[in-house]
């Protein structure tokens, strides 16, 4: 078997030989979304959380439209977040017990670029349906046409952080039994900010004041979740692969 | 294309490693080669770190000291070459229940290699997956779904690959098969290092063996039986 030392093999270079960033991204944001459609179960569930909550206020506190008016954009914004939070234990746990997490991490291609195309997948299936369900459920509220619109728009901005920052939660969470409750505790203090600026802006809004500065404010939140979350995810799924 | 390696005497090499899990020395002092055209086994009774050492390997597992080299070289300067020439299928390989054999592997393959469809799906029909390309994973059984995670085998490209229990819930003439194709590999120049519980008939197989945890000679020793 003297031939076996003398052998050699093809090291590849993992810029020619493997799929770009995008192509990956793609990849996972296509999968991911395969797998929602299939469980629609998961899909469903925070929706009608979010309407059961909303529902919630008028049935035990008051039906006065007076103060579903006042009270209409927290309301929401509040629904928003917990229904969001609801769902954010599934976003890596599956991933992580079938194994393909590990294989994420095994890509030539930066883990945070693969979360940050997991964390799209996980706003378009529960924050962008919790966008569009809000104009009916502000209407219940009372809400007139213009806070409505404001309140969509901060959603839209607001929404996405709420995934971002969730998913470090997540990933920090992923690898324990019970992590769910914890998961909560670790991520609402991040949400406060997120759902002042929100409910701030439509409180602004319904005061007849602009609201562009609020809005550019909520954007760069965004930005800086957008920036900063996948690495600290990523940091923290490498950790949590790491202990199991 | 073929770019023979820098240092063609070995792909990873580990020196001195050592590892603890709950306060139990799992191997230390663990050194040894994955060089090119090699089968390694890891041994060792349950709980003795296995896994561990696949992990480690692997890049998944960070609690350990020692040095692994990647072609000669510290590993952690090559991360992004290191995670594309090495490919882990550990015993949880990534298959998706709702997904169909197919499109499990377009998703597994998408971030490492570009291979078109009809080469999944030959693979899968090589694994006597045919029928079944286009039913959920939920609906095979056991050994169907391994069958998935090992099609990959069959046109993966990486010289170093990983196997934890790669053997698990096959039935006989499916675990020979899979011995034919690490042994043709091993023939083309790749590196195979994996873990199993039974005996593989497999020739000119070198061995590193971890011994039981907590014991006061559980420091393994890599023995070359293939040279």
């Amino acid at each position: 078997m003297g031939q076996q030392e003398s052998m050699s093999v093809r090291v590849l270079d993992p810029v020619t030989t493997s799929p770009g960033l995008w192509q990956s991204m793609i990849a996972v944001l296509r999968r991911d979304l395969r797998l929602s459609v299939r469980q629609k179960q998961d899909l469903l569930n925070p929706l009608l959380f979010f309407v059961m909550v909303v529902a919630l206020f008028p049935l035990g506190v008051s039906p006065e439209s007076d103060f579903l008016r006042e009270a209409g954009a927290g309301i929401l914004w509040v629904g928003a977040l917990l229904a969001t939070l609801l769902s954010l234990d599934h976003l890596f746990r599956f991933d992580y017990e079938d194994g393909t997490l590990e294989q994420m991490a095994l890509q030539p291609q930066p883990l945070f670029v693969l979360v940050l195309a997991k964390t799209l997948a996980h706003w378009l299936v529960t924050g962008l349906p919790l966008v569009i369900l809000t104009p009916m459920l502000g209407m219940m509220l009372f809400l007139d046409g213009n806070s409505v619109a404001v309140l969509c728009l901060t959603l839209l901005i607001g929404t996405p952080v709420l995934s971002l920052i969730g998913s470090v939660g997540a990933a920090l969470t992923v690898g324990l039994r019970a992590g769910g409750v914890l998961l909560s505790l670790l991520v609402i203090p991040l949400y406060i900010p997120v759902l002042i600026f929100g409910t701030g802006t439509v409180m602004a809004a319904a005061g007849g004041s602009d609201v562009s500065g609020h809005l550019a404010l909520m954007a760069a939140i965004l930005v800086l979740a957008l920036v900063l979350a996948p690495l600290a995810a990523a940091v923290a799924l490498k950790i949590s692969l790491s202990a199991s | 294309m073929t770019e023979p390696l820098q240092h063609a005497d070995h792909l990873l090499r580990a020196e001195a490693l050592e590892c603890e899990r709950d306060g139990r020395t799992l191997f230390s002092d663990l050194s040894f080669s994955i060089v090119p055209g090699t089968l390694t086994r890891v041994e060792g009774p349950n709980g003795s770190g296995k896994t561990t050492l696949l992990r480690i390997l692997a890049g998944l597992n960070d609690n350990w000291s020692g040095q692994v080299y990647w072609c000669g070289e510290p590993r952690q300067r090559h991360w992004d070459q290191v995670r594309r020439n090495v490919l882990y299928l550990g015993h949880r390989p990534g298959i998706k229940m709702l997904l169909t054999p197919l499109e499990n592997l377009q998703a597994l393959v998408a971030g490492r290699q570009y291979v078109p469809d009809n080469i999944l799906t030959q693979a899968l029909e090589q694994v006597g997956l045919g029928p079944w390309t286009q039913v959920p994973c939920s609906q095979l059984s056991a050994g169907q779904k391994r069958r998935v995670a090992l099609a990959r085998l069959l046109f993966a490209d990486e010289p170093v690959w990983l196997l934890d229990e790669a053997f698990t819930a096959l039935d006989v003439d499916a675990v020979a098969a899979v011995e034919r194709l690490l042994e043709d590999r091993v023939r083309q120049g790749g590196a195979v290092v994996m873990t199993t519980h039974h005996e593989p008939a497999l020739k000119g197989m070198r061995r590193i063996r971890l011994g039981a945890a907590g014991e006061p000679e559980s420091v393994a020793h890599a023995v070359g039986e293939g040279g």
